[in-house]
């Protein structure tokens, strides 16, 4: 049966490490992937009345900018592979959001990059790995 | 709001730094202040004259009574729909596919530290000070009234504002009076356009403008000593140019994100003096009580707290001037009546709780002398003002009462008054602009020259003292309450209808909560 992996991608190495894994594991599983990108975004921010009145603008060049730079060459990748692709582009708490996708989508893994942050900054920020490993409805793998 | 305290006769101290230009311009100053008060002087006057024989002004009870009549044709909404107001801003309502789209939250957030300024701290201290601890009640009273006219003018701004191609959008009462006025058939909706527009393009030139960076100079000269205040100008243009012609982020961002930060700090401190002084509570809203009905000795007895209790509020939370409904209308809803129903957490916010916590510190701290005898309030020597235990009045008296209990907290009020200064700058440069476009069409050069004159006037405000033309733009967003209200009583039936359908639709389970 053929699985979903949920990949955590934003043009870094440490998405792309993880992105090669993937590949590499649904093409000997026969899975398909979903390329998830996630900007980060709180509804709780504050802007200013200039800033609000474009924000709608803003935000779809920031997709399509996200959809031609990042996400359409990763497609094209996979894609050459003769792996099953989708993509899920969405706004939010970047673990959140990716724990919101995996269950959405039906999926059965979740992939992302190891950042290599130091102990003290996830500890004061928290990290992205952390977030789901915690909070995650299906295993996640951390590339390194 | 906070160019207000100058009309409420702010603290002498202030006026007396305010009054620090350069000598230079010392010649200069005098002969625009009398130009413009020979010329204008009339108009203000009129805008601020009280009804006969009293003195409360007229303007006042214009947007009272419109508060009140709004509070009554709409059932008490503010009442009703308060939980549901929390429950938008929380998100709760909100489309996660939506995400990345202005929220509530920052509608609100920015439109508060529009409004959240030098008036909830000096104007409060004014009314206390004049009116007695019974101004407090009045000023609650207002501030709860209030809040239907933000109500019906922010979701009449939503409704009625233009979208363009590209995605922004421009709101605000010119756009409902000229497009509310000709769908339901009424003339004159283009005048009142106009005039708003005029009113709003010159008080944000003034009392948006000059007297915040005024006011501003006069709290960082009372911190570091007296120095020109055309540097203070300087710099603050620099600044403001920075923000809204070089459209650099970062600086309003931080100030974007600071003053709410000093809103809660200046709220969290309040309440901590209140709790430290918890005996003398219910004695302060004792105080409070007595005085809304009753003679305690303050100027005017129950009448004088009533008339600064209500100037107060109207002056410090907008409600009816129709600059919320420009800040407002740019939100992405596909309900128009959702913004009405966040906005009126402002004048909550702003007056009934912000006012009221300095109201609070001033009462328990014991500011006041009363009499021991007879317990009632003492009046200073010339018998205008109450006589306080420091002498000082205003946002003086306001600090002193903070300071009493934290030393060092006349420091973080001075940051506090300059920051919130400055992002009502920055809120009115855009009302300011809003109404310039809607005048002379938008444009890339049109829009700079706008700027360019509201860094010009930034710099000004600071530098001299133009009095009388200070007190022009005063009247300024006082006349954008008359016209403005007068469109809200013709349009308040679309209102209405709006909200009868969304209050069903969200009974009957159509609109509901995402998980």
């Amino acid at each position: 049966m053929s699985r979903k992996i949920v990949v955590g991608y934003d043009g870094s190495e440490a998405s792309r490490r993880a992105l090669d894994f993937a590949i590499s594991r649904a093409g000997a599983q026969g899975d398909s992937i979903i390329i998830a990108h996630v900007l980060e975004w709180s509804p709780y921010s504050f802007l200013t009345p200039n800033e609000i009145e474009e924000r709608h603008q803003r935000r779809k060049e920031e997709l399509q900018r996200a959809e031609e730079m990042l996400i359409q060459p990763m497609v094209r990748l996979v894609e050459a592979e003769g792996i099953p692709v989708s993509t899920a582009m969405r706004y939010g708490h970047i673990a959140e959001t990716l724990c919101k996708i995996a269950q959405d989508e039906n999926a059965a893994l979740i992939f992302i990059g190891r950042m290599g942050h130091s102990g003290f900054t996830s500890r004061i920020f928290g990290s992205v790995a952390g977030t789901l490993a915690q909070a995650s409805p299906v295993p996640v793998t951390i590339v390194p | 709001m906070t160019h207000f305290a100058k009309r409420l006769g702010v603290p002498a101290a202030l006026a007396t730094l305010a009054a620090t230009g350069p000598a230079a311009a010392q010649g200069l100053d005098e002969a625009v202040n009398s130009v413009f008060a020979s010329s204008t002087g009339w108009f203000v006057s009129f805008i601020f004259s009280s009804f006969p024989g009293t003195s409360f002004p007229w303007i006042v009870g214009w947007l009272v009574v419109a508060a009140t009549i709004f509070t009554i044709y709409f059932g008490f909404i503010q009442f009703r729909a308060f939980g549901h107001s929390i429950a938008l801003v929380r998100g709760d309502y909100s489309d996660p596919n939506d995400a990345g789209e202005v929220s509530h939250f920052q509608a609100l957030a920015t439109a508060l530290s529009g409004t959240v300024g030098l008036g909830n701290i000096a104007g409060v201290a004014v009314a206390i000070g004049i009116g007695g601890p019974g101004a407090t009640f009045w000023m609650i009273l207002a501030g709860l009234l209030g809040m239907a006219s933000k109500f019906t003018e922010c979701t009449l701004g939503v409704k009625y504002r233009n979208e363009y191609e590209d995605g922004h959008v421009s709101g605000g009462p010119m756009y409902y009076m000229t497009k509310g006025f000709s769908e339901r058939g009424v003339g004159g909706g283009k005048v009142l356009a106009v005039l708003f527009s005029i009113f709003c393009i010159l008080g944000a030139f003034g009392g948006g403008n000059m007297f915040q960076s005024n006011q501003a100079h006069a709290q960082l000269a009372n911190v570091f000593g007296d120095y020109p205040g055309w540097i203070t100008g300087l710099v603050f243009a620099l600044i403001v140019f920075m923000v809204i012609v070089g459209g650099i982020k970062a600086i309003a961002q931080v100030t974007e994100r600071v003053v709410p930060f000093m809103g809660i700090l200046y709220v969290g401190t309040a309440l901590i003096i209140i709790l430290l002084n918890y005996d003398q509570i219910g004695n302060a809203f004792g105080q409070i009580f007595r005085g809304a009905f009753t003679w305690d000795g303050a100027v005017g007895g129950a009448t004088g707290a009533l008339i600064q209790g209500f100037r107060r509020a109207a002056f410090s939370n907008e409600a009816g001037v129709g600059s919320a409904a420009i800040a407002h209308s740019a939100v992405r809803t596909n309900e128009p009546i959702t913004e009405g129903f966040v906005s009126l957490l402002e004048p909550f916010i702003d007056t009934v709780v912000i006012c009221t916590m300095t109201a609070l510190v001033i009462i328990i701290t014991g500011q006041l002398v009363t009499d021991p005898q007879t317990g009632m309030f003492v009046l200073n020597e010339s018998g205008d003002a109450i006589q306080t235990l420091s002498g000082n009045s205003g946002v003086a008296l306001t600090s002193a009462a903070f300071s009493e209990s934290f030393g060092w907290f006349r420091y973080i009020l001075a940051l506090a008054v300059v920051l919130f200064a400055f992002s009502t700058m920055i809120s009115w440069s855009y009302y300011g602009l809003k109404a310039w476009t809607f005048l002379f069409g938008e444009g890339r050069t049109k829009e700079l020259v706008f700027k360019v004159i509201f860094c010009i006037f930034t710099w000004i405000g600071a530098a001299a003292s133009l009095g009388p033309v200070i007190d022009f733009s005063d009247a300024m967003i006082f006349s954008m309450a008359v016209v403005n209200i007068i469109a809200l009583y013709v349009l308040m039936p679309v209102v209405k209808t709006e909200m009868n359908s969304y209050l069903s639709r969200l009974r009957s389970g159509e609109i509901r909560k995402f998980a």
